[in-house]
């Protein structure tokens, strides 16, 4: 357990210090969600209506422009070589990688979320929906993302090759996302029914995440 | 103990690298891997650190830990540094100390045998070439292993800093371990010679 706990300080400590890029995602965040507002008008019923969908892709690709940083540095400086040698399955040193990126660049976007609900005309049921969705979802595009990070840890430049392996996997993920928050916006689905799914999708993730970019890294190894 | 390899063919993008290459090295005995560039040094320490798959023989380890792979059981000292320059000397050393696990020793005095006791806060981005092979170096003796493999491991030190190294391999030696090391330049140690590449 220490050397777990060891590498999740290590990532959330580099993540939050200069040129980390926790901070990034909730920049990219903030800067598509409020310029939303001003390429669709100022029509409070639409943007009410679009919010939680605004939001969730926000958030999508937020949580995606820092997960190519997930394993490719570790691989440029040699760290990678010594993780994949540890006594610590390369599973589990996996899982707790992701979770560290979630803590440092996931968490953010949630808090994040109550003040963007602001601007896109949400109340505070709308706004606790998203946040709810959002907590539940992101987690599950990190363990997802990784996979595709991984893949793309030998490339060079292979940010852009994470994002198409990557998006069309967390599709899942959107649709019951934005369709859990607009079940408890508007209804007539009950909130449960597409919340249930996203759980779902999420506990898949978390098993088969750490599995695939651990037996990903061991082949892409040379 | 005994780090034996047996009939190793080693193949890298499709070209044959080396084959065939036996080696062996008992406890309390370092063998120094020479040979031209491109014969197949790295290649071979990366194989028997586990992150290269042979294309045919076999590494083993005999006599060691039961439980434990080869690799679980072996320092790799390559020419990457892992070091990260946002965090500090000590969170560097000390994170490899708590992450590699099994018998650890105090980071402070890991960074005083190699002459970094005065650096501990400085984040690992301001360290010259020298201080960071030493702060990896500082690696080895946080955590015991029973084999190092060192690839150019006297690479960007200074006379002092070679002597200081030649010494810590000495002690490790003398605890009954085991080094193969990649070199072009002397070691400053008693070692069996491996070489690689032109007749083999």
């Amino acid at each position: 357990m220490t050397a777990l706990a060891a590498l999740i300080r290590r990532d959330i400590r580099i993540a939050l210090r200069v040129g980390g890029g926790a901070l990034i995602g909730v920049l990219f965040f903030l800067t598509v969600t409020v310029l939303m507002p001003f390429a669709l008008g100022p029509d409070l019923a639409l943007l009410t209506r679009l919010g939680p969908s605004i939001l969730w892709l926000g958030a999508l690709l937020a949580s995606l422009l820092t997960l190519d940083r997930l394993f490719t540095s570790d691989h440029e400086d040699g760290s990678l070589d010594l993780i994949v040698m540890g006594r610590t399955p390369l599973e589990l040193a996996c899982a707790a990688k992701a979770l560290a990126h979630w803590l440092a660049a996931g968490l953010p976007l949630i808090i994040a979320t109550p003040v963007l609900g602001l601007m896109l005309n949400l109340d505070a049921t709308a706004t606790s929906a998203v946040a709810l969705t959002l907590l539940v979802g992101t987690p599950a595009l990190t363990f997802i993302g990784m996979i595709g990070a991984a893949l793309a840890v030998t490339l060079h430049r292979g940010g852009l090759l994470l994002a198409v392996l990557v998006l069309p996997l967390s599709i899942p993920v959107l649709i019951f996302g934005v369709a859990a928050s607009q079940a408890a916006i508007s209804g007539p689905l009950p909130f449960g029914t597409p919340f249930s799914i996203l759980c779902a999708i999420s506990l898949v993730s978390f098993v088969i995440g750490p599995f695939a970019a651990a037996a990903s890294l061991r082949h892409g190894l040379d | 103990m005994r780090l034996r390899g047996r009939q190793i063919d080693c193949v890298r993008g499709g070209r044959a690298v080396f084959s065939g290459l036996d080696f062996e090295a008992a406890s309390s005995h370092a063998l120094a891997v020479v040979g031209p560039n491109g014969s197949g040094k790295t290649s071979l320490l990366r194989l028997i650190a586990g992150l290269l798959v042979p294309a045919g023989g076999s590494v083993a380890l005999e006599g060691g830990a039961d439980e434990l792979t080869l690799p679980e059981q072996t320092h790799y000292l390559g020419h990457r540094d892992a070091l990260k320059p946002a965090l500090s000397v000590l969170e560097n050393l000390s994170f490899w100390r708590d992450f590699l696990g099994g018998d650890a020793s105090d980071p402070h005095e890991c960074l005083a045998k190699v002459g970094l006791a005065h650096a501990t806060h400085l984040p690992a981005a301001y360290l010259s070439a020298g201080q960071r092979r030493r702060l990896s170096i500082a690696r080895l003796l946080a955590v015991r292993r029973p084999v190092w493999l060192l690839d150019e491991p006297t690479s960007a030190l200074d006379a002092a800093g070679q002597d200081l190294f030649a010494g810590l391999m000495q002690g490790h030696l003398a605890r009954g371990g085991i080094i193969v090391a990649a070199t072009h330049a002397p070691l400053g140690i008693e070692a069996g010679e491996l070489r690689m590449g032109g007749s083999a």
